[in-house]
């Protein structure tokens, strides 16, 4: 593929709660090529927003990056200064955020909140700010563009609020699209639309994507590679065709047999036995471990390493050991 | 006080909970010390006859402003000093915390049941008494609490009875608001609806399925009030209109030092602190209460 | 919409504010005797006749409705009668004379809280249980639980006895009276250029104007740094981090916007108490202002001005309260179309 965009190396960033500590995200890595779309898959709560938030530096307090870096085209996000950042958030990484009921400033206009992105970040003022205003409304599917930017997000549906918020994510023509769940709170219908809405965005504008999601419909449909993310860790990446057709890791396998799929009512769902363990006490070895169908005895004591397995996948379990080469040591887990 | 209830506080019991709620109050060290000083300063007022040293009212002329934390004048001693009549300060102040307190509780526990009846039958027959109720709460609520009680008190002058009317008379509406809004959003509760469903009697759902759930978050109030109605009791003693000057009181100390601040500050400044020492224990004991008992509420 | 908002607002004051002036007019029915005994309290010896006659003169012999009717139309045109204390001046005019005193002082404690209140509470907002925060808890803390007139008395004795720093009494320097325009002596010292004036004028409103403000900025203080924490932990905050807004931007308009909504309803009710701080603020300090009046008319039994004080007070609270939704509505513009 092309020219890498971002790679996060070895990221952890724990939050340091009156339970102790947790390690939200422990020894994430990933990386996205130029206009492709990567998938971070995961249940909630498996660290995958903090991933995100870890990217753009947004994690907050009792969160703290406690090492790693996530180099931007070459340049590592985690060691530049905050006014550096700030030029960055919103100007070439723009970011998406779940629910658009919550994300939008109740209290200033739509025409505020465009034309104040497109300001801090010297991309236009004035009249010129207001005429590329409608035109990203417009582009955004928005009918009546000049109408929606005297109105206040409350006047919005949902939909439309989610298409102000991608239309000021993407405003100042960012390279790189961090998009955390950005369909969950929407209806069905909505969420396809909204996703074809951002394809159609990356392809013109030639945009790489995060796509943070627990959807795995969506994941086949909209993403070229994806991350699946297991309690802080990744645990299996690859091509998405391939990872859903073959998936390796036990919990990607379990986690395709809670989808029902359309039109085969034979095949049963089978939910994964076991909960997610309590991130503030993990299990010594590999944390899929006590809910794992095919555990083995030194799972429980001994973090797998990650290994290789075919072009372009990886898969963090004992299992692999030997079918694969490994390509990293152990991570202190 | 106008969020929403949320389910677990709704569907918790309170008996369940009580021993954990005290182990939780005891392990907020700052509540359990400002309560051991309210306590202090009831027994204060309660055991002021044995414990002060002279009598509140008893002049010393050869003591006049005498100074405090001075040597023994005349064969007495006033570790406090003494006021522009030769009275002890300390016992002074010891007495005084007896109406301060007997009046707190008092006005306290009116409100306490007259608002939480009237929001209870508000908030739970809903209708025309709770309109009626309403206005009548709007236009108390546009009256300033003190210049109110300061109305009342000016046009009965100074007697006790008088200024537990008058610091009652708006002070119910806060416990009002609270009883009402707390049973609009428990009569549609599961467990009352599962009462309901059984066949329990109105009084039975307002006295035994609802009271006992909306006591917490009045409880708090009811602390934080007392509070309030301390101040405001004092305010008044010492404008001159509030506790009979022959009953040893705070605020009016406060006020007879007043002539004096230039020559004899501790006269003014003593009872003041008494009067900063009470309400802020009685606040920070106030505002444990909540955190433990009426977490929404929580500032 | 915002002006239909407010008009629907100045509507449903009528019944309050009838409410609230019966309330007033009932207060004098309260107490002990008889108003003309009263009113003519010093006028030496007179007939029962003559005591009848004065007793229909001023209505008193009708029923208690159109009494009351009676004193509001009059209470409308400002007509509260002759004030008994006053060698019998209209209440209205000893009133207006001492209003401006107290406007001036209110405001200037107004100020004074919430210039203080508002980024002291920001600024504990921005790290809980940080060190600027807890102290700013304690500070607040002490503000509610210090009656007002103890910490004047404290700040004159420290201020104005220990250190001669700050005037104790009054309202300004006599030597340095500026001309009269419109009875505030700060707007007036600057209509005519005096600078002493002011000087003097805002030294005098300083330990005054502290110990009047020093509850309301410890209300407002937390309440702002209560709504600040519920919207700093707000999405629409960090996306407005996302989208690259510099830190101030970030808390100084987005987030204080939102904090500020539920803010304003605590600063029409503080001020309200405020408006209460005032009777015993100006006894304190010797103010001259409509505290103090309304203090010595309780002590002169003159309750007409008492009547009339009081109602004064009640209408402005009234109507901070509304001016509090009015602002309450332009800040948030959810609420206008409700």
């Amino acid at each position: 593929m092309g020219e890498t965009i971002l790679e996060v190396r070895d990221l952890h960033t724990h939050f340091s709660t009156y339970r102790g500590l947790l390690r939200a995200v422990d020894g994430v890595g990933l990386t996205v090529e130029r206009g492709e779309t990567l998938a971070l898959v995961g249940e909630s709560g498996c660290g995958k927003s903090v991933t995100a938030l870890s990217i753009m530096r947004l994690v907050r307090r009792p969160g703290r990056i406690v090492r790693g870096a996530a180099l931007f085209d070459g340049e590592d996000l985690l060691r530049k200064s905050n006014a550096a950042m700030r030029r960055i958030r919103g100007g070439r990484i723009g970011m998406v955020f779940q629910d658009p009921l919550s994300t939008l400033n109740p209290t200033f206009s739509v025409e505020t909140q465009i034309v104040e992105s497109l300001k801090v970040h010297g991309a236009a003022r004035g009249r010129e700010a207001r005429e590329r205003s409608v035109e990203l409304l417009e582009a955004m599917g928005i009918p009546a563009p000049q109408e929606r930017l005297r109105a206040y997000p409350h006047e919005l549906s949902g939909g439309m609020r989610q298409r102000v918020m991608i239309a000021i994510a993407v405003s100042c023509e960012p390279e790189l699209l961090i998009a955390d769940e950005p369909t969950t709170a929407l209806d069905v219908t909505l969420q396809a639309q909204i996703m074809d809405l951002l394809a159609e965005i990356k392809e013109q504008r030639g945009l790489a994507i995060v796509l943070i999601t627990h959807d795995l419909g969506i994941v086949s449909q909209f993403s070229d590679r994806a991350a699946v993310m297991y309690a802080g860790q990744i645990v299996e990446y690859g091509p998405v065709a391939e990872l859903l057709e073959e998936p390796l890791h036990p919990y990607t396998q379990g986690l395709l047999r809670c989808v029902p799929r359309l039109g085969r009512p034979d095949v049963p769902i089978t939910p994964i036995e076991g909960s997610v363990p309590d991130m503030t006490a993990l299990p010594p070895g590999c944390r899929f471990a006590p809910r794992c169908p095919r555990v083995e005895d030194r799972c429980g004591g001994e973090m797998p390493s990650v290994y290789r397995a075919g072009p372009g996948r990886a898969v963090r379990c004992h299992l692999y050991e030997g079918v694969g080469e490994p390509e990293c040591s152990r991570e202190s887990g | 006080m106008t969020q929403p209830v949320t389910e677990e506080q709704i569907l918790e019991p309170v008996a369940a909970t009580t021993p954990g709620m005290l182990r939780l109050l005891l392990s907020n060290r700052v509540a359990v010390v400002a309560g051991l000083v309210v306590v202090g300063f009831l027994v204060m007022g309660l055991l002021a006859p044995a414990l002060a040293p002279y009598h509140p009212n008893a002049h010393h002329p050869e003591a006049i402003r005498a100074a405090p934390f001075g040597p023994a004048e005349g064969g007495h001693r006033f570790l406090l000093g003494t006021d522009s009549l030769g009275r002890d300060l300390l016992s002074r102040i010891m007495y005084g915390a007896r109406v301060s307190i007997l009046l707190g509780v008092v006005v306290v526990l009116l409100t306490l049941v007259v608002g939480t009846g009237l929001g209870m039958l508000a908030g739970y027959f809903r209708g025309s008494f709770d309109a009626v109720m309403s206005r009548v709460v709007d236009t108390l609520l546009a009256f300033p609490f003190l210049i109110f009680a300061l109305a009342i008190m000016a046009a009965t002058g100074p007697n006790l009875v008088a200024l537990v009317l008058a610091l009652a008379f708006k002070g119910w509406v806060d416990f009002y608001r609270v009883a009402r809004g707390d049973v609009l959003a428990a009569r549609e509760a599961d467990y009352v609806t599962a009462a309901r469903g059984l066949g329990a009697s109105t009084p039975h759902l307002l006295f035994r399925e609802i009271l006992p759930n909306i006591v917490p978050p009045l409880i708090v109030l009811a602390t934080l009030r007392m509070a309030t109605i301390i101040i405001a009791e004092a305010s008044l003693s010492f404008l001159g209109i509030g506790v009979p000057p022959s009953i040893p009181a705070w605020g009016t100390m406060v006020a007879d030092g007043r002539a004096d601040v230039a020559s004899a500050w501790w006269i003014a400044t003593f009872p003041g602190l008494a009067i900063l020492l009470l309400v802020l224990s009685v606040n920070l004991f106030g505002e444990g209460l909540r955190d433990i008992l009426d977490p929404r509420m929580r500032k | 919409m915002w002006g239909r908002f407010v008009t629907q607002r100045l509507f449903q004051l009528i019944p309050v504010l009838l409410g609230v002036s019966f309330i007033v007019f009932l207060t004098m029915h309260l107490t002990p005797g008889d108003p003309i005994e009263h009113m003519l309290g010093q006028a030496g010896r007179i007939t029962q006749e003559q005591i009848e006659e004065l007793r229909s003169h001023y209505g008193l012999d009708r029923p208690l409705v159109l009494q009351y009717g009676r004193f509001l139309a009059n209470a409308a045109r400002g007509d509260f009668g002759p004030s008994y204390s006053h060698h019998g001046r209209a209440v209205a005019s000893v009133v207006a004379e001492r209003l401006p005193a107290t406007l001036e002082l209110t405001l200037f404690a107004f100020l004074i809280a919430i210039v203080f209140a508002i980024p002291a509470g920001v600024i504990a907002s921005l790290r809980p249980q940080g060190i600027l925060d807890r102290a700013a808890t304690v500070g607040a803390l002490l503000g509610i639980s210090m009656p007002g007139f103890w910490l004047g008395i404290v700040l004159m004795i420290i201020f104005g006895l220990q250190r001669d720093w700050l005037p104790i009494s009054g309202r300004i320097d006599l030597a340095a009276m500026p001309e009269y325009y419109t009875g505030l002596y700060t707007v007036d010292a600057l209509l005519s250029g005096s600078a002493p004036a002011l000087w003097s004028a805002l030294k005098h409103m300083v330990l005054p104007g502290i110990a009047m403000a020093a509850p309301m900025a410890a209300m407002v203080m937390r309440m702002v740094r209560s709504s600040m924490i519920g919207v700093l932990g707000q999405d629409y905050v960090q996306f407005a981090r996302a989208k690259g807004l510099p830190e101030t931007t970030v808390v100084g308009k987005h987030a204080l916007r939102n904090a500020l909504i539920p803010t304003v309803n605590i600063v029409a009710l503080q001020t309200g108490l405020l408006l209460s701080g005032n009777m015993i603020i100006e006894t304190v300090f010797q103010y001259p202002g409509l505290g103090k009046l309304a203090v010595d008319a309780i002590a002169a039994a003159d309750y007409p001005l008492v009547q009339a004080v009081v109602l004064i007070y009640a209408v402005s609270y009234v109507l901070l309260n509304l001016g509090a939704d009015a602002l309450h509505a332009a800040l948030d513009p959810r609420v206008r179309v409700a």
